[in-house]
């Protein structure tokens, strides 16, 4: 009887497990799906020969004709893509390199350096982050002319920061909160200046919001668009956002097959890398928003 | 507090008597120590901060109060003289329905996606903490929508959507749903639902990743303590998770919030404003008007709405997570 009990409560236990096994792999099918969906079908358009794709009653998730790759060259040799991606690649970089070396300081200073106006300061900078680019790309206009870097791509490197600059040093400062201080104060007492302090202990330590910081403001360069739309018309200072647009999409033609094979090729690799350090991003925003 | 040895010009004077009589000798110049260390902690503040705040100053505060300074103006692309408008502007842009029409719009995107981007990127944190094989694979298409620039997601749904060879239409058709196609960005109706399906979905995967951040950060021993107390999933979830991160769940919100609000990329791409203006927002309104309409003017009056709903929205969640921080 007993025994009996005990076999049918573990059948149940089971049986539950089972039940919420299966669940979590139906949701994340379904997540991954749902998410990737639009990317799938961009993979399967980017192959079809035209006769196949501009069909109205074929299958449009088979290939009905045989793949070809004659789109993906096009986008290769008869458009700037190469081009529109190295201008985002060198961009994004150089942005990333300018938004730590002024970010992580300020948010040294905002979260370490006690000042009275420490608090007031890093809340207005949070609020620099509110002000949206579609308010401030008629006056940046003006500012990219006076500066000489009109249709350059130049002058994305110099506006971009705008972004990347006060999320940085919101995450970073939570980064740096989450540091024990006694570990700057024994390097001081070890003699180190309060510079040394932070440059030989700090920098270190901080690594993984430096990481999360560099993947974030990468990924907001690399998505940027209004910018991007209003100063740089010439094709070839175009970064991937605009220049894949306007050079698959003339008119009312759309290069379909090119223009998926450009999200795909492009959507892939990012995600791949943010993947990478996802945990340390994850990490990052729980001391950034919470501690914060 | 008032010990003469903080005060470097008196110390000098005082010390010295001290120094003959007291074998403690030493705290005054430690002190003294202490003190010059923290004068160069005040200006290393300044010097760490200062290349930030001029940055911030020059192309975010000018340009700021530029746009003010256009928004009274009566500068255009062909004429970019300053002559001081008035009001003339703000007149032309409250007698233009379009404006109400992306005033509204915008609000409505804003609360509908902010609203399902919050309720979806829970279920979706949900999912990506869960111990399963091939967790990798899921992660990395689903962080797919938030890494891709938006311009070429969104270019991928304008074929998913396409009026003719939509493969939704395809399915439907072959299900015997629909004889004729949706004409998913044609009619108003569902160019809105289609905007907002599209805002939702590629804001989703951040709302996840930073509320993941938050259940990461939960003692896993509060968990166990509740499920051996015989809590059922839905209890912990309502009792525990979601009250431990609320203040995640609200920086979420507000993330999504912003991020919807500000955005004119997927509007422009998608629909350019249309059917008829019916899914304009402001800010793909002020830049048809700014840019395109060259007038800058009008442009900057209607971009500077923007701003102040963003404020008022960003402070109330914000002041809700410190009240929920103190607690």
């Amino acid at each position: 009887m007993r025994a009996a009990e005990v076999e049918q409560l573990r059948r149940h236990a089971r049986r539950r497990h089972v039940a919420s096994r299966v669940t979590v792999y139906g949701l994340a099918v379904l997540a991954a799906l749902g998410a990737a969906g639009p990317f799938l079908w961009a993979g399967i358009t980017a192959f079809k020969q035209n006769r196949d794709l501009y069909r109205r009653t074929n299958n449009p998730f088979l290939f009905n004709l045989t793949p070809t790759t004659e789109h993906v060259e096009y986008l290769f040799t008869k458009t700037e893509f190469p081009t529109f991606v190295w201008n985002t690649l060198w961009v994004g970089l150089l942005v990333t390199a300018i938004t730590l070396g002024l970010g992580l300081p300020a948010a040294y200073s905002l979260a370490r350096l006690d000042r009275p106006w420490s608090g007031p300061m890093a809340i207005a900078i949070f609020f620099v982050y509110l002000v949206p680019p579609t308010l401030l790309f008629l006056s940046l206009s003006r500012v990219v002319v006076a500066a000489g870097l009109q249709d350059r791509t130049w002058s994305l490197v110099l506006v971009y920061p705008t972004i990347t600059i006060p999320v940085s040093v919101w995450l970073l400062m939570g980064f740096l909160r989450a540091i024990p201080k006694d570990i700057e104060e024994q390097a001081m007492v070890d003699g180190y200046s309060r510079l040394g302090a932070f440059v030989r202990t700090v920098v270190p330590l901080v690594f993984p919001g430096v990481v999360a910081v560099v993947v974030f403001a990468f990924t907001l360069t690399a998505s940027e668009f209004i910018y991007a739309l209003a100063f740089v018309s010439p094709s070839t200072e175009k970064p991937i956002s605009t220049g894949v647009p306007t050079a698959l999409v003339r008119g009312d033609v759309f290069f379909w097959q090119s223009l998926q094979a450009a999200t795909v090729l492009v959507a892939v690799p990012i995600a791949l890398v943010f993947n990478l350090f996802l945990e340390r991003f994850i990490a990052g925003f729980t001391h950034g928003a919470v501690k914060g | 507090m008032t010990d003469p040895a903080l005060y470097p010009t008196h110390g000098q004077s005082v010390s010295p008597p001290e120094v003959t009589g007291v074998p403690h000798a030493s705290p005054p110049v430690d002190l003294r120590e202490r003190r010059r260390l923290a004068d160069r902690d005040g200006l290393l503040a300044w010097l760490f901060l200062l290349p930030s705040v001029v940055y911030i100053v020059a192309l975010v505060a000018i340009p700021f109060f530029l746009a003010i300074a256009f928004s009274f103006s009566d500068v255009t692309a062909g004429d970019p003289s300053f002559d001081w408008a008035g009001l003339r502007n703000y007149q032309n842009v409250f007698d233009d329905p379009v404006f109400w029409q992306s005033l509204r719009n915008t609000i409505v995107f804003t609360a509908v996606s902010m609203l399902l981007i919050v309720v979806l990127g829970k279920v979706l944190a949900n999912i990506l903490i869960a111990d399963f094989h091939g967790k990798w694979l899921v992660r990395f298409l689903v962080l797919l929508p938030w890494t891709t620039p938006v311009a070429l997601s969104t270019i991928a749904w304008l074929w998913l959507l396409d009026s003719v060879f939509s493969p939704i239409d395809w399915v439907l058709r072959e299900l015997g749903l629909i004889d004729v196609n949706m004409y998913w960005l044609g009619k108003p109706d569902l160019a809105i639902g289609s905007v907002i399906v599209v805002h939702v979905w590629r804001l989703v995967p951040l709302a996840a990743v930073i509320m993941m951040a938050g259940l990461v950060a939960i003692p896993k021993d509060v968990q166990e303590a509740a499920s051996v107390d015989g809590a059922g999933f839905w209890r912990r979830m309502f009792e525990i998770t979601i009250p431990l991160t609320m203040p995640i769940i609200a920086v979420a919100a507000l993330f999504g919030a912003v991020l919807t609000f500000t955005d004119m990329a997927v509007v422009y791409v998608l629909t350019r404003g249309g059917p008829t203006n019916s899914t304009q927002v402001l800010a793909s309104w002020a830049f048809f008007r700014g840019i395109e309409g060259g007038d800058v003017g009008q442009g900057a009056a209607i971009a500077l709405f923007l701003f102040p709903l963003l404020l008022a929205a960003a402070i109330a969640i914000l002041r809700a997570v410190r009240r929920m921080d103190v607690s």
